[in-house]
């Protein structure tokens, strides 16, 4: 856009390119850093997202079979020896394959040698539906691994927060997942022009990415920005909505919800993916639970239907809620 | 050297080797009574009559070499030189265990001795030993990591991910099969098309090496070559060693799908008896081995005493070491 005007010492980047400029400024900044996966290197990967790491790190950076067990196996190994592995699993359904290295080996590394392994493994994926996958390459997949103790779990939704948060995964000295939403791709954001850890975004802090007073919606990902898209309805009804992006799934920054519901007393999570066993289903709960007494309405969950993640356009398109049904909801909790 | 100063060699290694299957020995017999005693909680696998596969090869690796191993893996930690007290501290679930009681039996590890892990689902490790590899390989350290697991592992995937990967990659692991013929309670011929195990090393690209695993010293001497061939970047080794575990699978399995008279034959070529006639025949004489046996006896019950007589964890540590932080 011509429009824009850039700070001075930023850049100008999308999302899915941003990736490799903060894999880059890790693997720069920390000799142990190791980078492996499939097509990754030479190929600059299946999304061209890790372009140019090959030429400048070499050895480093390795394209491996397909293998996602022995990728999510090999980067622990690697990390046992004192390496800090960054490991790609192309798209997050694929977790599916691997799901055994991350959850009984990766997870609980440390729990069962008490204490003594430090498994400094990042696991990236790219998640998510939108742009008509199909079914089995569509997944918001982080909810698999919600009740799996040991792991962190990172949902960047913006350019600034997936170089912030990637960053801080791999600088981590636990096992973190971080899920790259594909649809939010071409999504622009400014970082620095130079390494800056100023940049770096903490793990376990949500981030108010609106203030309201009326209703707390809290949301990821692509949800994230349909909200704000919400709330930019909701002004119209005269209702002024609080958006929030947790950023991260665990650990969870309750106290960030909870200071937004002291001042709207109504909760709503839009959450991608089925409804049932969720982060959002679990932060419903434990505001019920935890802090019934500043609700003046029910806490609710905005999920997906409870199918797959169906192909065709007008089918996936229904099943994402949009601004308008985020708007709709909230609205029917004010109006409660 | 004299042919004399070399069987003065042989016999103090041999005899260091019959030590430790002694000692591995002698802690299986007290985690068996431990367990039908109910000290030790859920279940225990034990590995009697395979000691000489993790004595022999951990006799060829030196200090920095790693390994890892199953839920059969008592006797690759200890071998690997893990402290028997604390082994046995674990498996009672003692606050002072390797893991400080958060394993057990099935995951006996200890870093500090480059013994990264017993595993309890079949094949997981596998690849955790080609990324210890690697990192050697990356870093340079010359390194060697091997990872032991039975036959019926040969048929999961991560086997079939990590033996490629390692040879793709030159990788230097020791792909320790051993071989017992049974994986649970099923022959290997009722699970597995081809039962030459030695074979899929072809697949993958390595030498595949089957020895007598009952014979320390010939498991010793392959594990010698393919540990050369790996530190001199020759990438990794298949070795399947044949040898049979002498009790069930777990807990009180009685083994009653062997055929008949199949255990004797084993018992007959028991590793113990093996590298007792072969130190013999090096001229140690039946009071020296006695001596031997009756010193790792008095060592591992010395251990097992102190094991517990430790504290049990406080309940509150179990919240410990889920994260670093959090
Ligand atoms: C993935 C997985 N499947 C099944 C089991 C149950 N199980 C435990 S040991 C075992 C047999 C493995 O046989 P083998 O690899 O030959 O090793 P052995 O027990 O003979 O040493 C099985 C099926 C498991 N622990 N993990
Ligand atoms: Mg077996």
């Amino acid at each position: 856009m011509s429009t824009d005007t850039l700070t001075p010492g930023l850049v100008r980047i999308n999302y899915r390119k941003v990736i490799a400029r903060a894999l880059a400024d890790e693997l720069a900044t920390d000799p142990t850093v190791v980078f492996l996966g499939e097509d990754v290197g030479v190929a600059g990967g299946a999304f061209k997202a890790t372009e140019g790491l090959k030429d400048r790190f070499g050895d480093r950076v390795r394209d491996t079979p397909i293998s996602e067990q022995a990728i999510v196996g090999t980067a622990v190994g690697a990390a046992l020896m004192g390496l800090r592995p960054v490991a790609e699993i192309m798209f997050a359904d694929f977790a599916g394959v691997c799901f055994d290295q991350i959850v009984n080996t990766l997870a609980k590394y440390r729990y069962t040698t008490g204490g003594q392994a430090k498994v400094p493994v990042t696991i990236r994926m790219s998640n998510g539906a939108g742009s008509g996958f199909g079914p089995q390459h569509s997944q918001a997949a982080e909810n698999w691994f919600l009740n799996v103790p040991g792991l962190k779990i990172v949902v960047p939704g913006t350019v600034e927060d997936l170089y912030g948060l990637l960053r801080s995964a791999i600088r981590d000295n636990d096992p973190v997942l971080v899920f790259e939403h594909k649809n939010l791709f071409a999504l622009k954001g400014e970082i620095p022009a130079e390494p800056d850890d100023s940049f770096i975004v903490p793990i376990g802090v949500a981030d108010v990415v609106r203030a309201g007073d009326d209703v707390t919606v809290v949301a990821t990902q692509q949800m994230r920005h349909r909200a704000v898209q919400a709330a930019d309805l909701l002004t119209a009804h005269g209702i002024s909505a609080e958006v929030i992006d947790p950023r991260t799934l665990v650990p969870f920054d309750m106290e960030t919800v909870r200071a937004s519901l002291a001042k709207t007393s109504r909760l709503l999570v839009v959450q991608e993916g089925p409804p049932d066993g969720g982060w959002g289903a679990t932060l419903v709960a434990r505001t019920a639970a935890e802090n019934f007494e500043l609700l003046d309405a029910p806490p609710r969950l905005l999920a997906c239907d409870p199918t797959p993640v169906p192909y065709s356009g007008p089918l996936e398109d229904a099943w994402l809620p949009d601004a308008q049904r985020i708007a709709d909801a909230a609205e029917r909790l004010v109006d409660y | 050297m004299t042919t004399a100063t070399t069987d003065a060699a042989t016999r103090e290694q041999l005899l260091d080797m019959q030590r430790r299957m002694h000692e591995i020995r002698f802690f299986e017999d007290i985690t068996k009574d431990w367990f039908s005693r109910s000290l030790v909680r859920g279940s225990t696998h034990l590995g009697q009559g395979q000691e000489a596969v993790s004595v022999g090869v951990t006799s060829a690796l030196r200090e920095g070499d790693t390994t890892t191993c199953t839920y059969r893996g008592h006797a690759t930690v200890l071998a690997q030189g893990a402290p028997l007290d604390r082994a046995f501290a674990e498996i009672l679930g003692k606050e002072q265990g390797l893991c400080g009681g958060k394993g057990g039996s099935m995951h006996l590890t200890d870093l500090s001795v480059g013994a990264l892990g017993s595993f309890a689902i079949v094949g997981a490790h596998l690849p955790v030993s080609t990324g210890a590899a690697w990192a050697a390989q990356l870093l340079g350290t010359g390194a060697v990591s091997a990872t032991f697991f039975g036959d019926g592992a040969a048929n999961i995937g991560t086997f079939h991910e990590a033996m490629n990967l390692a040879g793709v990659w030159k990788l230097p692991v020791l792909f320790v099969l051993e071989n017992n013929l049974y994986g649970e309670y099923s022959p290997i011929a009722t699970t597995t098309a081809n039962t030459d195990l030695r074979v899929r090393a072809d697949t993958y690209g390595m030498p595949g090496i089957r020895v007598d695993g009952n014979d320390v010293e010939a498991v010793l001497e392959v594990a010698r070559q393919a540990v050369e061939r790996a530190r001199a970047g020759g990438g990794p080794t298949l070795i399947e060693a044949m040898t049979y575990r002498q009790s069930g699978h777990s807990r009180s399995d009685p083994a009653a799908y062997r055929p008949p008279g199949e255990l004797d034959e084993w018992l007959a070529r028991d590793p113990l008896l093996v590298a007792a006639r072969r130190l013999g025949e090096l001229g140690v004489s039946e009071a020296e081995l006695d001596a031997v046996r009756d010193r790792a006896q008095e060592t591992v019950r010395a251990a097992a005493d102190r094991a517990l007589a430790w504290d049990e964890p406080a309940a509150d540590r179990r919240f410990d070491d889920v994260w670093e932080t959090r």
